[in-house]
């Protein structure tokens, strides 16, 4: 089956007490799936677990598949699972370009060809011209567009958004989720989104997951 | 994030740090405590016995030494640590955080020595305060017969002490203010009608308190144990225990070896008492101050005392350091004169001090390179572990700043003989790094961990490895603390005293050895050469640690703020 | 018959003492001597700097000088070594040692030797029994340890505040009563400080001939008991009442140059008149000793038993008896040490070399040096030192 698949995911917190119900579903390619629930029910730390950045002392159970295949048994980095945090998270070091060449999948060889990717990729965030711009000097929309971009430019298989649109303003929310929207549809590829807003969801388009108490 | 290559790499590390800091302080305590329980065969002593501490019990002196120990190791913590609080609270309530830094960083900075010798230099009867004011202000024509160092109380080593403690607890009160949310807790109490010296004294100073008790602890232990500057500010007549113990270790009678490995022993004890003793106080202090805080009183005490006191004592600090220069250029300096009559680059031109430099250069970069791949490698298998710190970890690490270097240290260079490692650069490399190590762990700790895990997760989620995570992302991000905890190891390294005396046998002089030796000697235009150097290299170090990001991360603004 | 006999056996042996020292030349060849030698005194660091610069280019020796505070450091550090079992490469190569020092290391054998007679240069000394050369702290040397040069007591003064200053110990208890707080002595637990002692005991004693040998119990109460009467008179009129005294020579010496004492001491004649060519003290400091004469002694260069470059150290220690080298150190631009060679075993170029050395104020005339006394046995000055510290540390 392609897409990502959860089958009774459970996920117990270190001090022992399960987060929440046994999770069962799956999101297809192209799909956008919400995830929701009240606060501190570990909406998070689902995203952290299909991830694979869970920090020690939690224990989890049940079965996560991307593509047909068991993705718990791979470190992180080859999950091939992209995460967009409600901060850009641009790496400060690097120019606004290097961040994106960062994450550009190593397929793409030769100086000129991964440069040309960036500048693209930079294009069609509205960002053109941005290659040496230090990231601090962008502006909230602007990171949260570059961001996306450093996600995509990896070719991940999923996506993962963990309250991504949450620090922004109304106006700007609106205009940065149906960008992030259209360009995740373009990959075809399954993504969750965490979110507490309903408007969120409805733009999304997808089925909403509500998390409930164990 | 694979916890088993987290744990692969934890075990690597872990027994590098018990292998190389553990094991050989672990020796050098043993191979003390024999010494000190009548096992020394080499001066024919092979047998158990109590005869050293008897030995000991009956040297003249000691009561004395261990009271001036105690006297003088709390005053200067408990005056330091009230010092501290009451400058950051004065920068914090009207800011000029930025000049009080700047005074700061350079005192804290040079070595104990140099500052000893400076304030030596200052406060003598013969020194530079009395040659201003005489004979104009106080009729003196030669230098009045007042103890001011030496003298018997050890209030010149108290001073001495808090001059470089104050800048050390002050700078470390000011960095953990900024992980406190204080302007909100500040806002909040003073809408309940607290003046902010209150909000000061009662809200944020047991919250900061609680987060540098380690540091305090260390300041005590060091203050209890210090060698370089006892021996040039202390008193004489009788010494302080750490000095009175260094004298017997090198005296002409080798049976005072034993006697001197009990006196070791006893300094460890003393310093783990008062640590106790300390912590006692903190209870007690702390439920006072519980009653206090509730007692709902709005006018807090005073901190301008304090902060004023604290002003003076940075400027005499700063002051002593200047007085170093100045002998450095004399030719004849007669007293009363507020200046040299005569000037001299004779004693830079000696040259002499190139040699001990060159030295001190090398022992700290090499000590330095090493501790800080170390602690890296450390915080970074934490990292992988995806776990905080065991309580048992920490003690590992700070171990060496815990245990009075001289319990353990002539006991080393017996163990590192027996292992074959003879008196020399190498032994010497690796009982600075039992040092150095330690402060560039607490220096790196907190930046490390205060760097947002969500960068590493997202480097991971864009495909990069454990590795490239490291050296791409957290390593770059992380070049300014880095460097400042790299130019900190090398402030410790380059301050060495006791650890490059007894093992290198004398073959290493560094600039530190160098200084003390020639304090107790006749020219104070050499010492100023010596101890100018001495102070200046570890600026240096932090001078560079600020240029390098600085200059690297010109165009980058969220890397140019000071924190990662 | 019997004189040939011997001309040809010192013919014989002649070659085979250089031939041995051949050897040792070449052994030395390359090596680092590690020197450990007290480093207070800046100019005979230079010196020091000096001979390796000539031993490097005339032998292929260098010197490292380990720099030491207290001579004793160098003493512990071949303890240790012996503890751990180092029995050869130790890190001490040579020692500028004597009297207490000495005997602890040879007591406990730690020396390597005797050497003495190996060195070619050794024929400039007076070796007779009893002699300065072959007894330290009356300690037989045994060809232990080399001299190197010559130490006498001497008090110096600032002749711009001082007219008259104290011709013996009765005098200057006088003296100080009258200016207290202006004179002091170093601690006892440095060498100067007990050598003050000990040059007080010298005179003040009933029968300075008892102290040749180590004190017993009686002789010592007995003996000691007028020095004792004398210094709690002196004690309270000292600089800080007696309750602290400078740590060393060198910091009574600054002392003396800021005005804080009037009075500083050295080991050395010459101690002052160097310092006042260094810009450590004015010019109007003089040097003395007691009418009585003053105690001195020879200092000495050792080996110990482990030293990882014998030869070189052996190298060393002849080049410091070299007449032209002990002329250069008693040069009071250089070092101004007096020469530890016995003059009438020198030839008239040697002797012209010493004649022609510059003299200074602030260098004692012969006259004003006087008679030297000799040290006494070095359980004296072990016992004095526990006794002051008894009596008068609280």
């Amino acid at each position: 089956m392609t897409g990502l698949v959860l089958t009774n995911v459970t996920i117990r917190s270190p001090g022992g007490s399960p987060l929440f119900a046994p999770l069962t579903f799956g999101v297809r390619p192209g799909e956008i799936v919400s995830l929701s629930g009240p606060s501190g029910i570990g909406k998070s730390t689902l995203v952290a677990h299909i991830g694979g950045h869970l920090p020690a002392g939690f224990v989890t159970a049940g079965q996560v598949t991307l593509d047909g295949r068991n993705a718990l048994a791979l470190p992180a980095e080859a999950r091939r699972i992209g995460v967009l945090f409600q901060d850009a998270l641009l790496f400060p070091h690097l120019s606004v370009g290097e961040n994106l060449a960062f994450g550009l999948e190593p397929a793409i060889r030769g100086r000129a060809a991964r440069r040309a990717a960036v500048e693209e990729a930079l294009e069609q965030a509205g960002l053109a011209g941005f290659y040496r711009r230090d990231p601090a000097t962008l502006s909230g929309g602007q990171q949260a567009r570059a961001a996306l971009m450093r996600t995509l430019l990896a070719a991940p298989r999923a996506i993962l958004l963990d309250e991504p649109f949450s620090k922004l303003d109304p106006a700007l929310r609106a205009e940065l989720r149906s960008f992030v929207f259209a360009h995740v549809r373009a990959r075809a590829v399954p993504v969750l989104m965490v979110s507490h807003d309903a408007e969120d969801a409805a733009a999304a388009g997808g089925p909403v997951i509500s998390l409930s108490p164990a | 994030m694979t916890v088993r290559e987290g744990r692969a790499l934890r075990i690597l590390v872990l027994t590098a740090v018990v292998g190389a800091l553990v094991l050989p302080i672990m020796a050098g305590l043993f191979e003390t405590a024999r010494a000190a329980f009548g096992y020394l065969p080499v001066v024919g002593a092979d047998h158990l016995s109590l005869a050293p501490w008897r030995r000991l019990a009956d040297l003249p002196g000691l009561r004395a030494s261990i009271i001036l120990t105690l006297w003088t190791g709390f005053a200067a913590t408990i005056l330091s640590l009230f010092m501290a609080f009451a400058l950051a609270g004065r920068v914090w309530m009207h800011s000029g955080g930025k000049r009080l830094r700047a005074l700061a960083l350079p005192l804290l900075a040079a070595p104990h020595a140099a500052m000893a010798i400076g304030l030596a230099f200052l406060i003598a009867p013969s020194g530079w305060i009395a040659r201003v004011i005489s004979p104009w202000a106080t009729g003196w024509q030669v230098p009045p017969g007042i103890a001011t160092v030496h003298d018997p109380g050890g209030i010149a080593l108290i001073l001495g002490l808090i001059v470089k403690e104050v800048p050390f607890l002050l700078l470390m009160i000011l960095s953990v203010l900024a992980q406190i949310k204080a302007r909100e807790q500040a806002a909040a109490a003073r809408a309940l009608g607290y003046s902010p010296q209150t909000v000061w004294t009662k809200i944020l100073v047991p919250q900061i308190y609680r987060l540098i008790r380690l540091p305090v602890f260390a300041t005590l232990a060091f203050a209890l144990s210090v060698v370089d500057m006892a021996l040039i500010l202390g008193p004489t007549q009788p010494p302080t225990l750490a000095v009175a113990m260094t004298r017997w270790f090198v005296a002409a009678d080798t049976r005072l070896l034993m006697p001197a490995s009990a006196a070791a022993i006893l300094l460890a004890a003393l310093a783990m008492l008062s640590v106790a003793l300390w912590i006692l106080g903190e209870r007690v202090m702390g439920a006072l101050n519980r009653r206090r805080i509730v007692g709902g009183a709005r006018r807090g005490w005073p901190i301008a005392v304090g902060a004023a006191t604290g002003q003076v004592l940075l400027w005499l600090g700063t002051a002593a350091l200047i007085a170093l220069l100045v002998w450095s250029l004399a030719w004849r300096w007669s007293f009363p004169n507020g200046l040299p009559e005569s000037w001299s680059v004779t004693a830079w031109m000696r040259g002499g001090w190139w040699i001990a430099l060159k030295q001190s250069l090398f022992l700290g970069t090499v000590t330095v390179l090493v501790s800080v791949t170390l602690s890296v490698l450390w915080l970074e298998g934490e990292t992988r572990a995806g776990l905080a710190r065991a309580r048992w970890a920490s003690a590992l690490i700070y171990l060496p700043l815990m245990v009075p270097q001289a319990a353990f240290l002539f006991g080393l260079s017996v163990a590192f003989l027996r292992g074959g490692i003879g008196a020399g650069h190498f032994a010497v490399m690796w009982g600075q790094a039992l040092f150095v190590y330690p402060y560039v762990m607490l220096a790196l700790s907190d930046p490390w961990h205060a760097l947002d895990r969500r960068l590493d997760r997202t480097a991971a989620s864009l495909g990069a490895g454990p590795w490239r995570r490291l050296f791409r992302v957290k390593l770059p991000i992380l070049l300014r603390p880095i460097l400042t905890a790299a130019a900190i190891g090398f402030a410790v390294s380059v301050a060495q005293y006791l650890p490059t005396l007894l093992l290198g046998a004398g073959r290493v002089t560094t600039l530190t050895t160098e200084a003390v030796t020639l304090a107790s000697g006749s020219d104070r235009r050499v010492t100023g050469v010596f101890a100018v150097l001495l102070a200046a290299m570890p600026l240096v170090g932090f001078g560079l640690a600020f240029a390098i990001p600085a200059l690297f991360y010109r165009n980058r603004r969220g890397l140019s703020g000071g924190r990662a | 018959m019997r004189l040939p006999l011997l001309a040809a056996l010192s013919l014989v042996a002649a070659p085979a003492l250089a031939a041995g020292w051949e050897d040792t030349l070449a052994a030395a060849k390359g090596q680092t001597v590690y020197w450990h030698a007290w480093g207070g005194d800046d100019r005979t660091n230079s010196f020091i700097e000096w001979a390796s610069s000539e031993l490097e280019a005339e032998y292929g020796v260098t010197i490292a000088q380990v720099k030491l505070s207290d001579t004793a450091e160098a003493v512990t550090r071949v303890v240790a070594e012996k503890a751990a079992g180092q029995t050869e490469g130790g890190a001490v190569d040579l020692i500028w040692i004597n009297g207490g020092n000495f005997l602890s290391m040879k007591e406990q054998g730690l020396l390597y030797g005797p050497f003495l007679n190996e060195l070619p240069n050794a024929r400039y000394l007076d070796l007779t029994e009893g002699g300065a050369a072959v007894t330290d702290f009356t300690i037989p040397t045994e060809g232990y340890e080399s001299p190197w040069r010559l130490a006498r007591f001497v008090l110096t003064y600032d002749s711009a505040r001082v007219t008259e200053p104290p011709h013996s110990m009765a005098e200057l208890l006088a003296w100080s009563a009258a200016h207290p707080g202006r004179f002091t002595h170093p601690s006892v637990s440095n060498f100067m400080g007990a050598t003050f002692l000990k040059q007080a005991l010298v005179e003040l004693a009933r029968d300075p001939s008892t102290l040749a040998s180590p004190p017993t119990e009686e002789a010592f109460s007995a003996e000691t008991e007028p020095l004792w009467v004398w210094y709690d008179a002196l004690r309270p009129t000292l600089w800080r009442e007696g309750k602290a005294f400078p740590e060393n020579e060198s910091i009574q010496q600054q002392m003396l140059n800021d005005g804080e004492v009037d009075f500083t001491m050295a080991f050395d004649p010459a101690a002052a008149a160097a310092a006042v060519e260094k810009g450590l003290l004015p010019d109007s400091v003089r040097s003395y000793a007691p009418t009585a004469g003053s105690i001195g002694n020879i200092s000495f260069v050792a080996i110990p038993f482990n030293a990882a470059h014998k030869e070189a150290a052996m190298v060393v220690a002849n080049f410091l008896l070299d007449p032209e080298v002990q002329a250069r150190a008693q040069d009071i631009r250089v070092l101004g040490s007096y020469s530890v060679l016995d003059p009438a075993r020198l030839d008239t170029a040697e002797t012209a070399a010493f004649a022609a050395l510059p003299g200074s104020a602030a260098l004692p005339s012969n006259a004003a040096l006087g008679r030297t006394l000799p040290e006494p046995h070095p359980g004296w000055m072990t016992r004095i030192a526990e006794e002051w510290a008894r009596r008068y540390t609280e």
